[in-house]
């Protein structure tokens, strides 16, 4: 385990717009990296709608909350839950009851910078939107993670996330392409991966299908990349592999991916 | 390929798409909206018709993307060129 460097990589996860899966992807690459053995802290800076906490399934644990810390309120640590599945994966929540302009860009550089050193992840959840609490959620990162599902309204929005990322000097930006289906491919409905990405003109990181999994994992507040084996599962763990460096080559999801040897071939008559 | 996709019924609402998607990207990435082109392509016309007789009808006018520079690319198809204009061009031809 070479990751107790601690030469802290913060990472922001963002998309401009809301609903494609920013949570989700979150959620599962804290959890997959702390299977590996890194020690994580995932930030919920979607202050006054916080959903992290809930997908992550650590909502009744929480005493504190970002606000709180950055208000000097409490300390770093008493805001911090850990999850019990999994060592050295914490949650920093969000505020429910308060808004963004309760967090200053400033100040949530000083509660970053205070985290640096002492985990080998911070993950940053950033809101929808181009305003303050992305913003806030950008300003400590070095890494941006951009995830886009297959739209034109999702592309388009990425797009401007990404000038915005650009112009702000961040080293490394790359693409998660979420919610995909192979069959909408196929039948020439739905962009593919090289549209998106080549479009999007930046590194693309994975790949990770539309699979009904995610929703009960987040019916039961279990990231599926803690343990699970479904399609969606798998692109996650091989996303956290290629954050570290490993060099998974970049599997499309297989429409035929979870189906029976007749499924199989039933689709591909179906056409 | 039309054939194919006929007899296949495949959908193409994914070229469609892609090819939204890069037109708007380009307007959005150079900050130029529809209107300001439309704009842009009445003061061209003006400009240039003051030289020569132009197709107004058969103008192009369009905003080009190369990798991520932005080229403004016109094809602007000369009917005949103005007399008058031409004496003074030719002593002051510093335009290229």
């Amino acid at each position: 385990m070479e990751g107790y460097s601690l030469d802290t990589r913060i990472i922001v996860v963002t998309s401009g717009k809301g609903g494609v899966g920013k949570t989700t992807v979150t959620a599962n690459i804290s959890a997959a990296l702390a299977k590996e053995g890194y020690s994580v802290v995932a930030i919920d800076a979607d202050i006054g709608l916080r959903n992290l906490d809930v997908v992550m399934g650590l909502e009744n644990r929480i005493v504190y909350n970002l606000v709180d810390v950055v208000e000097k309120s409490c300390r770093l640590e008493q805001a911090l839950v850990r999850d019990k599945r999994v060592n050295n994966l914490y949650l920093l929540p969000a505020a429910q009851t308060r808004t963004k302009d309760a967090v200053s860009p400033e100040q949530m550089l000083e509660l970053c910078e205070s985290l640096r050193g002492s985990y080998d992840f911070v993950i940053i959840d950033s809101p929808a939107g181009i305003e303050g609490g992305f913003r806030n959620a950008a300003v400590a990162a070095d890494e941006a993670l951009v995830v886009a599902t297959p739209e034109v309204s999702s592309v388009r929005d990425a797009d401007r996330i990404i000038g915005l990322l650009e112009s702000d000097g961040k080293r490394s930006i790359n693409l998660i392409v979420n919610r995909y289906r192979p069959q909408m491919v196929k039948k020439g409905n739905m962009l593919d991966v090289s549209d998106v990405s080549e479009i999007l003109a930046v590194k693309l990181l994975g790949v990770v299908p539309e699979d009904e999994e995610v929703v009960v994992s987040t019916n039961k507040g279990e990231p599926l990349s803690l343990g699970h084996n479904s399609p969606a599962a798998r692109a996650f763990r091989n996303i956290c592999h290629r954050l570290l460096g490993k060099d998974i080559p970049l599997q499309y999801p297989n429409e035929n991916e979870g189906k029976g040897f007749w499924e199989g071939i039933k689709s591909l008559f179906r056409l | 390929m039309g054939f194919l996709s006929r007899f296949f019924k495949l959908g193409d609402s994914k070229k469609q798409a892609k090819e939204r998607l890069q037109l708007v990207l380009i307007h959005d990435r150079a900050d130029i909206s529809a209107g300001m082109m439309e704009m842009l392509r009445k003061d061209i016309i003006e400009v240039i018709s003051r030289y020569m007789e132009i197709d107004e009808n058969q103008i192009e006018l369009e905003l080009e993307k190369e990798n991520k520079s932005v080229a403004l690319v016109a094809n602007i198809p000369i009917v005949r060129v103005k007399r008058n204009c031409r004496d003074v061009k030719v002593g002051s031809d510093k335009a290229k």
